[in-house]
Order: C-alpha cells, then structure tokens, then sequence
C-alpha cells in the first residue's frame, strides 16, 4: 500500500480507498477463514481427549492433580485480557496511540502470566509423575492444552512484532488490519480456553 | 551394527544418516539414482548454459502469478506421475512374476516391495492428483471468475513450494534411506517407533505433514479468492460450474487437513517422544488413528474428484454445443455430496467392530452419497442428448470417465454394504475399486480439463490424434489392468501380497500387466504430445490466436491465450452463467470498452521459495534426527517471515497506456470474429438452455 503515497489526483484516491476498503475486507475474511481450520485442528484434539479421557492405564489420575482454584485464577487472567484487548481495539478505533498500546501492554502481561501458570503446572504435573508419556489420558491432556499454550505464545510474539509496526508506521490501513486479525485470534483462543476449562479441567476434577 | 547404533543414539552432526544408507547395491535403485544424479546434472548444465538461471527466478520462481504458480504445480504433478506409474509398473510386473512357479518369486524383496506400495499411493494421491488438480484450479478458477489473481498471491506461492519440499522429500527417500513400509495410509500400530523403527515412517510424516499445510493454505487463499474476487454481476448462482466444485472442494480441504496435520503431529509425538497417543500398551489406542485418518482421507477422496465433475461439465457443455443441463441441480449435488462426504469414513473399517447400527448407519450414507453422484452422471448425459456433439479428445476423456466412473459407482455400492464388506475387506477388490474411481472418475476428468484448458495455460493446442490415442490406451488399459484383480479379488487374494501362491490367479496377474503396459503406452503418447505440440508451437494447426479455441461459453476464454499477467484489460459486468457466450449471443463480445483503468498488481516475491524452500532441511533434519538442521532451518524460516512481515513495497499499478497497447493487439487479433459474431448473433442465440426453455 505504501507503493500509492504520491497519488495527486481526485480519482486516484478514490482508487487508493477502494483497494484498502477491499484489501482489508479480504484479509479480515481470509482470516476467519484460518480461524475456522484452527478450529477443527482443536475439534480434532478435543475428540482424542474424549476419546483417551479414561486410558489412565492404571496411573495417576487427573482428579489427584487438578487444583481447580488455580485454574480459575489462570481462566481469569485469560479472560481478563480479552477484556483489555477490546479496550486495545476502542484506542485503535480513535487511533489514539497512547491508549493502545498501554491496553496491549497489560493484554500481553496477562498472556505472559497466563503463560506462565500454565508451565507451572506443566511443571508440577510431571514432578508428581504425570507426564505425557504416562498414560494415553496424560498424552492427550497436554497435547490438548499445550497447543492452546502455542498458540498464546505465537499470538504474544504477535503482539511484540505489532508494536513494532505500530512504532515504524503508525495507524496505516494494513495494521489496522494487524490488530484487528490479531485481536480476532485472542478472543478466538479465549472461547477455546473456556472448552478446555469446562471440558478438561472440570470434568477432569470430579 | 553401525545402524542400529545410530538409531538408538543418533550423532550430533549426521544423526541417524551413515553411508550404509544410500543403496549403492540395490540393482533397481542404483541405476535409477545414477540416471537421475546425471540428469539432473545435466539440467543445470543446459539452465547455466543457456543463462536462463535469472529469467526463472524472476519470471517463474519468484512468480506470484496464479497462471505461473498452476503451471508450475502441473510440471511437478506430471513428472511425479511417471515416478509413481514406475512404482505401478514394478509391482504388476512383480505380482506377474511372484504367481509363477517358473519364475520363481519375484525380483523385489518383502521390504522393499512394501515401500514401493506405499510411495505409490502417497505420491499418486498427494503429488499427482492433488497437485495437478490445484495446478488446474489456479490457472483456471481466477479466469472463471473475472479476478485478477488470488486473494493472497503469496501464500498461493508459498503452498506450492511447501508442496514440492514434500515431493522432495519422498524422492530423496528413494535414495537416502527408505520410504514407509506400511501402507500409503500408514496405519498403527505398524507405524509406530516400536514396529518401524526405521526412518521410511518418518519421511512419510513429514512430506506429507508439511504439503498439507500447503494444502490447507490454499484452500484458505481459493475460499476467500470466490467468495470476495468474483468480477462485477456474478452472483453465486451465476458461477462457472467448475469454480463452484472448486469452491466446494477448498471448503472440504479447509476443513479436513487440520485433522490430517493433527493427526500426523501425534504420530510425530509418539514417534519422536514416546507419547501414548497409538500405541498397543500404556493407554494408547490405535483404531483412533484409523478414525482420524479416514475422518481426514474420506473427503479427500471428494476434495480430489469435486474439482473433476467441474471440468467435465465444463468441457461437455462446450463439447456439446449447449448450456449446461440442469446447471442448478448440479450445483446442489455439489454441495449435497460436500456435505454428505463427512458422513461416510467408518466405511473403510466396518471390519472394525463398531455393531450393526453404527455399521449400518455408515453403509446407508454411503448409499446415499452416490445419489447427487448419480445425479451428475445423468446432468452429463442429457447435456450431451440433441447436443452437437464434437468429438474432441477432451470430449473423449469426457466418454472414458463416463463409462469407467459408473462401472467404478457400482462396485462401491457393493463394498457399501457391511456384510458385503465384511467379505471383501482388505481383498483386491477394494484396490480394484478405489482405482476404478479414481482413475476413472478425477483422473480421466483431470485429463478431460488439462486437454482443454491447456491452449488457455500456454497459448498452444494439443495434438487431437495423439491425444485420443492415450485416451483409448488408457481406457483399455485401465480394465485389463483391473478388472482381473476383481476377479482375484472376490476369489479372496488379499491386497499388498509380496508373494502369491495360488497358481489360478497367475492368467490374472498377466492380463493385468498387460493393461499397465497399455496404460503405459497412453502415458507416453500424453508426454509425447505436450512435447510434440510445444514444439510446434508456431504451426497455425497448433497455436491459438483467438484466445477462444474451442468457441467456449465461459469468461477464461475472454481474454489471450496465455493470458496476459494481469488477466483481463477490463473485466465486464456478468449478466448470465455463460458470459462468454452470452456476449456472443447480443454481439458485443471483443468490443473496446470506453475507457481502461490502471490495474493494481501485487509484486513478485523471494519469500514463497526462500520460506518454502527452507522447510525442506528443516524435514531432511527431523527425518535423521539432524537437530541443529532443524534449528538452523526453524531460526531462519522464523527470520525471514519477519524481514517479510516488515517489507513495504508489496504492489504497483499497470498505468492505462500500457494496458491499451496490449489490449489494442488482442482485440485486432480477434477483429475478424467480434465480426463475425455480430453477424451471427441469431446462431448462437438458437443456442438454447436446456434447462431454461
């Protein structure tokens, strides 16, 4: 887009909206399109966890693990980044800068520490003798929940390369469409986490 | 003992890799390697010579011109074609020879001829069909739709080289180490480490671990290129046939490969670190593989064929000299069979024991998806019924496919039932089956397209007399080469045997080679065709002027042949499903539009090769368990996506004079028939829509 900076005349800037009007219509679509085969792709890992849910093969069981009050406290800090990722957005949308990226800021330190519990965990499961190689149920568990954890650190190295953008060119129509595909991507990781909540941790707790 | 050390402790530098695994002593490898060493060689040689190396990296390589990237896709496709015919040549040849007590038992060793049935099935399916369909799709579908190219002309290039770093992979394979022993769908436990504790399973997971994503990726860029990039006054409705089965077939992909590449990353896991997702112990559970990879390999099957039944509508409505019979109701068996394709995969394991009612279940949509299916058949036939039908060698391929597929429906309906199956099971009637329709139904289809859409591809007409010489050699080729393995099949030889010892079925196996030697036969006419009709290229018998050959119905045939690189100079508004034809009914097609505007173009970029390349060492690297390759190769994919991430200057604009220079000299190329189709308007308006009287 930065090719068109020294278009003079009327009609050619009517060209210029009308391609960015267009380019971020197709990307916004092309990534819902992403969104939606990452969805199957985290379909698939929930269908093997239900599937593998009770080959404990005779090892440690989730019950004996799960510490549902620390996952709360790691569900807020998930969904409470959504939250500030939406007030990321209304910067954006007056493009005021300041006000973007102190929200982005705290959006990332709650990912971060997010981030951080879940290895915690990680961590702590295998001292206590759960790791993937345990039994099928531990193997699915953590393919399932640390893919979600992949993905929340790709969107945080995301979000770094972002401010980066936002420095070097400021509001410009492309990363405009940045934020906006990210923010689609955070929010997307979030309903997942609520199935990962609701469907490993809570059943897997009774 | 070198080997199995290295295997249980692979070297820092090297890995697994040690000189003992390149096969300097195999009789049928060494020669293949050597030839395709010197070859190779030798077309370095000639590329340097000729000092064409910048012209393909600025033209073609670096190219994200949809029309280039398709073409591209096809080379690859038709040269692994005769890599995995060889693989069909070896085995029948084999299988001949195996039966007869004279001959002994064969010249492949158990090892050896397992690999070969495995690299069959997975190049034939992922790096022939598949690529030769998408390299279709991409020439083609934009043109359909009046865009001016994909919707993300960089992943479009980025997918195909992460397709060909898949189908490098598996040739390396061929001569560094071995490919899968298992089967093309490499099934668990037997691919597990404790069972294959070779490297063969390894390359499996990764060619196709990272074509797939290729694949996925297209998908994305062709949903989003029809849904939003269709030119100005084509509603859904009013779509060429072949970019709806596209469509449908890219919704299918989208869908479907992240649980092939889900699939493939706990293989990967149980493989590389010993998780439990398959295995027979510790809680594994190894008929979930079996589910995942049919959840994903049963619409593959209609990913593959969709795209077919598009081209054949297309080209028999052209062929026929009508509109397209009941386009309506194939559009809705289209997305019927779309939908009905996700209910249908238990039924490649009734076997499994999952009961009556869930076995039931799977055979009944089973039988139901060959309604729409059938649906085509008779879309096909009545568009042809009262057509002026015009035998042309797409329209042959069109009859073959026609007569092959039905044969190939039936016998499917037969394995549908589960008691059927349950006799049937893992014989070679399934083989028998599965190529039945897959040859007869995309592959003959892909030939029907490529014989008619290659003019539009390359400016050149195929030669017709050769190329109904391969449909016929095909055609009979495909039953002798078949037919006998239903025989066998029903009579209960199993599938995959290195070793037969019935003698009855011995007049079988050599009935079958000779069907493989005619089929031969038809390949070598299709190559010896393309070589043929490029090289006279400039003979008016073969080259097209007109942009518009066969006096076709659809908007790709509304611009040069080979299209210039931004499509068309101006796209015009859709009033009908055959806008082409449409225009030459109200005499207003090859008029020159009141003004051109400038066109806006995306830049050609070093980032789809460099990007896509880069995954090659980074599999080469897993495969040997070689991890500061794969460090290496993850650190500078990850470094370059960023310099690309951070690059400005993406696009540019083709300015208007430019645009009419190379718009004027098509017109004046077809001077004489925007003429011709004022005076003739009343001829092709007697050109009646069978389904719109």
């Amino acid at each position: 887009m930065t090719a068109l900076t020294n278009d003079h005349d009327l009609h050619d800037h009517d060209d210029h909206h009308h391609h960015e009007a267009e380019a971020a219509d197709r990307y916004m679509f092309g990534f819902w399109l992403y969104i939606i085969s990452d969805c199957l792709l985290f379909a698939t890992l929930f269908a093997t966890y239900a599937v593998m849910g009770q080959n404990f093969d005779n090892q440690i069981t989730p019950n004996e693990l799960f510490d549902l009050g620390f996952v709360a406290v790691e569900t807020a800090l998930l969904l409470l980044s959504s939250f500030t990722f939406g007030m990321a957005m209304l910067g954006a949308n007056v493009e005021n800068m300041a006000k973007m990226k102190f929200w982005l800021i705290i959006t990332a330190l709650l990912g971060l520490s997010f981030l951080g519990m879940e290895i915690y965990e990680f961590v702590h499961f295998s001292h206590e003798g759960a790791t993937p190689q345990t039994s099928g149920y531990w193997t699915s568990f953590y393919s399932l929940v640390a893919t979600h954890g992949l993905h929340v650190t790709a969107g945080l190295i995301w979000m770094s390369l972002l401010f980066v953008h936002f420095n070097r060119d400021g509001f410009t129509n492309e990363n405009k469409i940045r934020l906006a595909c990210l923010s689609l991507f955070w929010h997307f990781l979030d309903i997942i986490w609520i199935c990962v909540f609701s469907f490993v941790y809570l059943r897997g707790a009774m | 003992m070198v080997q199995t050390d290295l295997i249980k402790d692979p070297h820092v530098l090297t890995g697994k890799l040690h000189w003992g695994v390149i096969p300097f002593h195999d009789p049928v490898v060494a020669p293949v390697m050597v030839a395709a060493i010197l070859g190779g060689l030798l077309l370095v040689a000639f590329v340097t010579y000729k000092k064409l190396w910048g012209y393909l990296w600025d033209e073609w390589f670096t190219s994200v011109d949809h029309k280039k990237i398709g073409i591209m896709y096809c080379i690859v496709a038709l040269v692994m074609l005769v890599r995995g015919f060889s693989d069909a040549i070896l085995m029948r040849t084999h299988q001949a020879l195996a039966t007869s007590d004279s001959f002994g038992e064969g010249f492949l060793p158990p090892e050896h001829y397992d690999q070969i049935f495995t690299a069959h099935g997975v190049i034939m399916i992922f790096f022939v069909a598949t690529p030769l369909m998408v390299g279709i799709m991409n020439v083609i579908m934009p043109l359909q739709i009046g865009a001016r190219d994909v919707a993300f002309p960089f992943l479009n290039s980025l997918s195909f080289y992460l397709f060909l770093v898949g189908a490098l992979l598996i040739n390396i394979s061929l001569f560094v180490g071995e490919f899968a022993a298992t089967g093309w769908l490499a099934y668990t436990p037997l691919s597990g480490i404790e069972y294959s504790p070779g490297v063969g399973v390894d390359y499996w997971i990764w060619a196709l671990q990272i074509s797939g994503i290729g694949t996925t990726l297209t998908a994305v860029n062709f949903v989003a290129t029809i849904l939003k990039m269709r030119a100005p006054g084509m509603t859904m409705m009013k779509m060429p046939v072949f970019t709806w089965t596209t469509f449908c077939a890219n919704i299918i992909a989208l869908v479907i490969f992240p649980i092939l590449t889900v699939a493939i990353a706990q293989l990967t896991l149980d493989r590389y670190l010993d998780f439990n997702f398959f295995t027979n112990d510790d809680g594994g559970n190894q008929m979930m593989w079996v589910n995942l990879i049919w959840a994903w390999g049963h619409p593959e099957v209609y990913f593959l064929v969709l795209p077919a039944f598009g081209m054949i509508s297309e080209v028999t409505a052209t062929f026929s000299r009508k509109k397209l019979f009941g386009y309506v109701s194939l559009v809705w068996a289209t997305i019927a069979i779309t939908i009905l394709s996700f209910l249908v995969w238990l039924h490649h394991f009734f076997t499994m024991g999952s009961g009556a009612s869930v076995n039931a279940f799977f055979g009944i949509m089973t039988m139901i998806i060959g309604i729409p299916t059938g649906v085509k058949l008779y879309n096909w036939i009545f568009t042809m019924y009262k057509g002026r039908v015009e035998l042309t060698a797409s329209m042959w391929w069109v009859i073959a496919m026609l007569v092959t597929f039905t044969v190939g429906g039936m016998t499917g309906v037969m394995l549908s039932i589960p008691a059927n199956d349950f006799v049937l099971h893992n014989s070679m009637f399934v083989p028998a089956h599965f190529h039945n329709v897959i040859i007869g139904g995309a592959v003959y289809g892909y030939f029907a397209g490529f014989t008619y859409w290659f003019p539009k591809a390359t400016g050149v007409k195929l030669n017709e007399t050769l190329g109904k010489w391969s449909v016929a050699l095909w055609f009979f080729g495909y039953f002798f080469a078949w037919f006998p393995l239903y025989y066998t099949g029903f009579d209960g030889m199993t599938r995959r045997l290195q070793y037969i010892d019935n003698p009855e079925w011995q007049a079988s196996m050599y009935i079958s080679l000779i069907g493989v030697a005619l089929i031969a036969a038809g390949i070598a006419a299709q190559v010896g065709n393309i070589v043929l009709s490029l090289y006279k290229r400039n003979d008016p018998q073969y080259k097209d002027v007109t942009g518009d050959p066969w006096d076709a119905h659809t908007l790709e045939w509304y611009t040069t042949s080979p299209p210039q690189f931004y499509n068309f100079g101006d796209v015009p508004y859709i009033n009908d499903r055959d806008p082409l034809l449409d225009m030459k009914q109200k005499g207003t097609a090859y008029k020159r539009p009141e003004k051109y505007e400038r066109i806006h173009m995306p830049k050609n970029t070093w980032a789809g090769p460099v990007l896509g390349m880069l995954t090659l060492p980074m599999g080469f690297g897993f495969v040997w368990h070689i991890w500061w390759m794969v460090l290496v190769s993850v650190a500078a994919i990850f470094v370059c996506w960023i310099k690309l991430n951070f690059e400005r200057d993406k696009d540019y604009y083709v300015e208007v004079p430019e645009v009419e220079e190379i718009e004027g000299k098509f017109l004046k190329s077809n001077e004489g028939r925007s003429f011709y189709f004022e005076k003739n308007a009343k001829f092709y308006k007697k050109w009646k829509p069978s389904d719109q009287k």
